[in-house]
């Protein structure tokens, strides 16, 4: 389980939180011009990387206030988190620890963080 | 060299120790290029290998899979095979399934341990009766064996189950005698086996790192083993195939979770059927081992760790008790997790897509084993065609634009 912490209330058990998806996503402008596939691409597509991923949470149990995190999910390492109305981190100021695409070393199969 | 298993091979071995049972698959270098590479070596993958060398006649085919056969979700699933599935899509795909499953066995000359003992979905609650009714109904309709047990009658299978002492308490449940289990690595071992006597190449230890395509059209995939060319890419790497999409630039409606399962130690045989329930969160079967084939829920955030977190084992584990106080004092084996790509509608892709020669057959979320063989069929007809079969034309890609869903979170076993 994770330790999450809340910019509000401190860390906390993940199990007060529950997770928001993708953070940053924006609703498309023009909706009256756009297609229906640019309609599903937001309604229904999330990004979904090994490796670092911008998301929400939302301290359900606790405070009740969302809040951003950054988080790389080939290892569940919590790389920041920063509130709502704060700008999105910029990528490169976290190390990428992921080697491949599929984010494990070229032999071997299983997760290397857990063989770790 | 085809391997041929039948209780005088068996006897035959014993005497000689078992030390001269031939290799079930060679292990071939890649070559430059392939008809066809399926990029994943789990069950859906080598048995879209099988299906496309045996019934669409392709011989220059090619599997690759970063570790082991059968080493990621195949190996990680909690076996059961059903298809009371509520819509005519899903039914019907899930359908061609379970009937190939009752013949594989002697389609592949390698026993996948299928055993049709039912699968019971349990209702706690009055919305549970009614949608389980109306799933039952639909089954019928579809011409699939499905049935409505009252609460006497599951205490008549299960008498181990608390139906009453509980805080939601049984009610009813759906049953599927059809249904059942199989063994997991067998699936994938038969049809590699099978695959390879067809001249198919089964590449281990062989990681896809790009899916490389031009002007729209695929060209091949740089491997951890070299660039191989490639006239058609199948993607069946379930918790990654968003991944490897990304590498094509494309973009897939799915999201990939750790999904966990757990095994207590093994005891004698104290429940012959499989029981789910959904409300609650407890899904059961004992393998022939013994041991309680337990599954668990999805966490709530993409990971790729599969590990899962203990909350959700916490869960499953209190669910379990309070159904069967029984296994109260039993001690777990295992837990394990296995990372599932999730679909907005929690049913399947299998679709070509913009690329030409690219295929995707992902989404199954947390219920992919039971369509091993139906899955891999359709898929290999997709391929093999460039055109979806009726079977799997639901399943498109372009659902998404069209909002033509087909949306089963209700069968689903695991609530996401």
């Amino acid at each position: 389980m994770l330790i999450i912490d809340c910019p509000y209330c401190g860390p906390r058990d993940q199990s007060e939180f529950s997770n928001g998806g993708e953070a940053h996503v924006k609703r498309p402008d023009g909706s009256a011009e756009i297609g229906d596939r640019e309609w599903g691409e937001y309604v229904f597509i999330r990004a979904n990387p090994k490796g670092i991923f911008y998301e929400r949470w939302v301290h359900s149990h606790g405070c009740r206030k969302w809040f951003n995190c950054v988080r790389d999910t080939s290892t569940d390492e919590i790389l920041k988190i920063y509130k709502i109305d704060e700008a999105r981190p910029k990528l490169d100021s976290f190390k990428n620890n992921v080697k491949t695409p599929s984010g494990e070393p070229s032999l071997g199969s299983g997760n290397f963080t857990v063989k770790k | 060299m085809k391997r041929k298993y039948s209780i005088f091979s068996i006897a035959k071995n014993a005497f000689k120790g078992h030390k001269d049972w031939p290799k079930m698959w060679r292990s071939p270098e890649p070559r430059e290029f392939y008809d066809v590479i399926i990029i994943g070596g789990g069950g859906h993958g080598l048995g879209t290998a099988y299906y496309l060398a045996k019934e669409h006649g392709l011989k220059n085919i090619a599997v690759i899979e970063k570790g082991w056969l059968g080493g990621g979700n195949t190996g990680r699933n909690t076996t059961i095979i059903r298809s009371n599935y509520l819509w005519d899509d899903s039914a019907h795909l899930y359908e061609h399934s379970l009937k190939l499953w009752e013949n594989l066995s002697t389609e592949l000359n390698y026993n996948v341990m299928f055993s049709q003992r039912g699968v019971m979905n349990l209702a706690h609650n009055e919305h549970d009766i009614k949608e389980i009714k109306r799933r039952v109904s639909a089954n019928n309709l579809n011409g699939i064996d499905s049935l409505w047990l009252s609460k006497e009658e599951i205490q008549k299978k299960v008498p181990i189950m608390n139906t009453d002492n509980l805080r939601y308490p049984v009610l009813g449940a759906s049953y599927q005698p059809r249904g059942g289990t199989a063994r997991h690595d067998a699936v994938a071992w038969g049809f590699a086996m099978r695959a390879d006597e067809m001249g198919v190449d089964i590449i281990q230890n062989c990681e896809a790192h790009q899916i490389k395509t031009k002007n729209g059209k695929i060209e091949g995939v740089e491997t951890s083993k070299g660039f191989i060319r490639a006239n058609k890419v199948g993607v069946v790497a379930s918790g990654h195939t968003g991944v490897l999409a990304e590498t094509a630039g494309i973009r897939l409606p799915l999201q990939s979770k750790p999904l966990q399962a757990l095994v207590s130690e093994p005891i004698k045989p104290i429940i012959d059927t499989v029981v789910m329930s959904s409300a609650v969160h407890a899904y059961v079967s004992q393998s022939d081992k013994g041991e309680l084939v337990i599954g668990a829920g999805t966490d709530g955030y993409n990971s790729f760790t599969q590990r899962g977190g203990f909350d959700i084992i916490e869960e499953t584990v209190r669910a379990m008790v309070e159904l069967y106080p029984v296994f109260g004092k039993m001690k777990m084996l295992r837990q394990w997790g296995g990372i599932v790509d999730i679909c907005p509608d929690a049913s399947p892709i299998i679709s070509k897509c913009d690329v030409e020669g690219l295929f995707f057959n992902c989404g199954w979320g947390t219920g992919g084993f039971k369509a091993t063989p139906g899955s891999a069929n359709v898929f290999a007809h997709t391929i093999a065609k460039n055109e979806a079969h009726q079977i799997n034309s639901a399943f498109n890609l372009d659902r998404f634009a069209s909002g033509k869903l087909v949306d089963e979170h209700g069968a689903a076993a695991v609530a996401h």
